[in-house]
């Protein structure tokens, strides 16, 4: 790995939390990201990632807490929704310098490097989906940034592109040694380059590292060896249940108003540095492992569960 | 010089659709063209308080502009309606309270069709020198927020994340607007106004492969508009303002007839054969 401890953090957030006309959208954030390392934000719809990562790059301010970001911190921001209204003339090459100019020779490097070289000329509201998230991955590598931030960077891409823009984005991390901050709602696939990932639910439920799933049978099955090398499952507990009303339903059958990461109830709120001793990491899940991680997991995509 | 009143509108009127042309651009873009209008309208609420408080006309319009702008944005923030419904709103109280203030402003007679659809033939060379002078300086302004407020017009988050600061671009960008508006008013009047913002940019669409090109075409596009406006009008004994804006429409109806090879289509080909010669 390429992470150098010492140095100073890209973006450092303290019990950040974002209110919005009387709602905590995410509260008691906290952790870093340094040079080189790559942090995923994961949770389901409304859990507060993408309000999360505008706070780490300044768009959104912290209701709560505080947000520090190195001085000069220069960002590269891929955002989750972008619709560009027909009326505007815009091909993929003059994307590139939307927010800043840039050399021809940094658009075609950073083109070519996302596979698009042949789109520049091509008007971006012609482009496919996967083909647009393509444009403005390059739109945001082109301009060097201390910072990726890549807002749910894969929706739009089948699923081999899907593994060429993860492989992108680790060459990226290993060539420029940027930190980069990734969303994703997929629960069950992270990047296995990821240092750390960062489970929210309206607040850090836990983190970790993702565990590799190489062994892993079912997983092999699906995606194949050569993608296992780059697909990893983050083992997933949720220890408590978020009630209709706003309270929350923990583990050990208590019930408390909210659910913060100092209320006692969040087996790892201390840990937070401890990446490599998660635990559940204790096996890999296979569809007949016996455990109850799989109906959880699900539940935890659907509402139903949740609504207890 | 500029002793031929023909010559004056025609002098005027070309400058003004120079300045207009990359505002004009900004307004379709960002879909803003109801908010365009009903900046105009608010302007007849300035025309009241310049007569009642003896005031420039001009600045007094264009004080009256820039306030309802500021105050759609605190609306927007409070986020209770819909822009749209306090548009209407807005737009059309403005309006009204103008009007009511001029009839209970007995001792003043006003030329309403001429604030409302304008006069163009009636300018004189101070007005040239205001629509030219205002003219570079909105030109001047829209260059040098060019970035900031493009950007902000594909998404400000990635404006305000990438360093550009995209609240303040759109503040100078609807003073811009009321200046325009509080120019533009004598010469194609309050109802129009926003015709000559939008018809020329929407034409530039068709033929611009980039928004610098679009802002440029919408000007030049502009300039034929109020040419062949005037000239139609002088020919056909019709209103001024209302030939611009007929002339600009029969400009927009040409751009959508399906002549020569336009973009789309060389597109297709270049995608469809790979390697084209």
């Amino acid at each position: 790995m390429l992470r150098t401890p010492d140095q100073k953090p890209l973006v450092l957030m303290n019990n950040a939390g974002v209110r919005r006309n009387g709602r905590w959208l995410v509260r008691g954030v906290e952790f870093s990201i340094s040079p080189a390392e790559i942090v995923t934000l994961i949770g389901p719809n409304g859990s507060g990632k993408s309000t999360t990562a505008k706070a780490a790059i300044g768009v959104l301010k912290p209701d709560e807490g505080w947000v520090e970001r190195k001085p000069g911190l220069k960002v590269g921001y891929v955002p989750q929704k972008l619709a560009i209204d027909w009326t505007l003339p815009l091909t993929v090459e003059r994307l590139m310098t939307l927010t800043g100019p840039l050399k021809g020779r940094e658009v075609e490097e950073a083109l070519h490097s996302t596979g698009i070289a042949h789109l520049a000329r091509a008007e971006v509201q012609h482009l496919s989906g996967g083909e647009f998230q393509r444009a403005l991955l390059a739109r945001a590598i082109a301009r060097k940034p201390d910072l990726l931030v890549l807002d749910e960077p894969v929706q739009g891409v089948d699923f081999s592109g899907e593994i060429a823009l993860y492989d992108l984005i680790k060459s990226i991390r290993n060539q420029t040694g940027c930190g980069i901050l990734l969303i994703s709602h997929d629960l069950h696939v992270v990047m296995a380059e990821t240092d750390t990932v960062i489970c929210l639910n309206g607040h850090v439920c836990c983190r970790g590292t993702p565990q590799m799933v190489s062994q892993s049978p079912e997983y092999l099955k699906l995606f194949g060896s050569r993608a296992a090398k780059t697909l990893a499952v983050y083992s997933h507990d949720h220890d408590h249940t978020h009630l209709p009303d706003g309270r929350v339903l923990h583990a050990d059958g208590s019930i408390t108003e909210h659910c913060h990461p100092d209320d006692g109830h969040h087996h790892d709120a201390h840990a937070h540095d401890d990446h490599s001793d998660h635990d559940h990491a204790d096996h890999l899940h296979g569809p007949d492992c016996g455990c109850s991680q799989h109906s959880r997991l699900q539940g935890f995509d659907t509402k139903e569960t949740r609504r207890v | 010089m500029f002793d031929d009143f023909f010559t004056r509108a025609l002098v005027a009127g070309i400058g003004l659709a120079i300045t207009v042309g990359p505002l004009g651009c900004f307004v379709i873009w960002r879909r803003m063209a109801y908010f365009g209008d009903t900046m105009a309208h608010s302007a007849l609420l300035g025309v009241a308080l310049s007569l009642l408080f003896n005031l420039n006309l001009m600045l007094s319009v264009f004080i009256v502009a820039a306030a309802v702008s500021l105050l759609l944005l605190l609306l927007q923030k409070r986020g209770a309606l819909s822009t749209d419904a306090l548009l209407g709103i807005l737009s059309h109280s403005a309006l009204s309270i103008g009007l009511v203030m001029v009839a209970f402003m007995s001792w003043v007679r006003i030329d309403l069709v001429g604030f409302l659809f304008g006069d163009i033939l009636a300018v004189s060379e101070a007005d040239i020198d205001l629509v030219w002078g205002g003219g570079i300086l909105v030109l001047f302004a829209i260059v040098y927020l060019w970035r900031p407020l493009l950007a902000s017009t594909v998404n400000p988050e990635l404006a305000e994340a990438e360093g550009l600061q995209p609240e303040r671009a759109r503040l100078y960008f609807m003073l811009l607007m009321a200046l325009v508006i509080a120019i533009a008013m004598k010469i194609v009047g309050i109802l129009l106004i926003t015709s000559l913002l939008i018809i020329p940019a929407a034409t530039a669409r068709r033929f611009a492969t980039s928004p610098e090109i679009m802002a440029v075409l919408a000007s030049v596009i502009g300039v034929l508009a109020v040419t062949g406006g005037l000239f139609g009008s002088l020919h056909f004994d019709t209103p001024s303002g209302p030939s611009i804006v007929v002339a600009a429409m029969g400009l927009f109806v040409l751009s959508l007839l399906p002549f020569g090879r336009n973009g789309e289509t060389e597109t297709a080909i270049h995608s469809t054969h790979g390697g084209h010669h």
